[in-house]
């Protein structure tokens, strides 16, 4: 039962990442809305996994599972970013701040 | 507790689907690859949640394996979006 409260979670946290995804105006908007909320939700849904499994072979894959995701998904969406930025994508008309243009040159 | 699992999953592979629109529609490269990546992210809950109707536990295997993949494969398409303006 408290595999079933923890997925459902998860997929709460995937919708609004989802929904996130879709609704932004901007391609920086859009990543760490969705980058966040859908490493947490998959999180909570391994997590779920693992009380559903207890401490057998199954359980203790998503228990390893869940570093690889926490840490593999946020690096790899640092280093998007910084492509991006680099790439020469505009921030959107109505961003306010950007400071990162005086770090890169 | 198997309904409501089936309807959670449905639900992950509609969200797999929203991702699917992001890569087609998107405006730039950029966008494309953020779509790419979230949907790597969201296979995995896709296979964790078979894992547990299944009972089997070879199903994650291939998640974390999909875990890596999709981690090697956008540092390399953020390595290639670098190294592109370096070149111009």
């Amino acid at each position: 039962m408290v595999s079933l409260i923890l997925i459902s979670i998860g997929i709460l946290f995937n919708l609004l990442g989802c929904i996130g995804i879709i609704r932004l105006p901007d391609t920086y908007n859009r990543l760490q809305a969705a980058t966040k909320a859908v490493t947490l939700g998959c999180c909570s849904i391994l997590l779920g996994v693992v009380f559903h499994f207890g401490l057998s072979d199954a359980g203790t894959k998503a228990l390893i599972a869940i570093p690889i995701l926490f840490f593999g998904s946020t690096v790899a969406a640092h280093a998007l970013i910084r492509g991006t930025y680099h790439f020469g994508i505009k921030l959107g008309e109505k961003s306010v701040k950007d400071d990162y243009k005086d770090a890169v040159k | 507790m198997s309904t409501w699992l089936n309807i959670l999953l449905y639900v992950q592979i509609g969200l797999s689907g929203i991702c699917m629109y992001r890569i087609i529609r998107g405006p730039t490269i950029p966008d494309r690859m953020v779509g790419a990546d979230i949907f790597g992210i969201l296979v995995v809950g896709v296979c964790a949640i078979i894992s547990i109707q299944t009972e089997k536990s070879f199903i994650l295997d291939i998640g974390i394996a999909w875990i890596i993949l999709s981690f090697i494969g956008t540092l390399t398409l953020a390595k290639y979006l670098t190294g592109k303006k370096l070149n111009e």
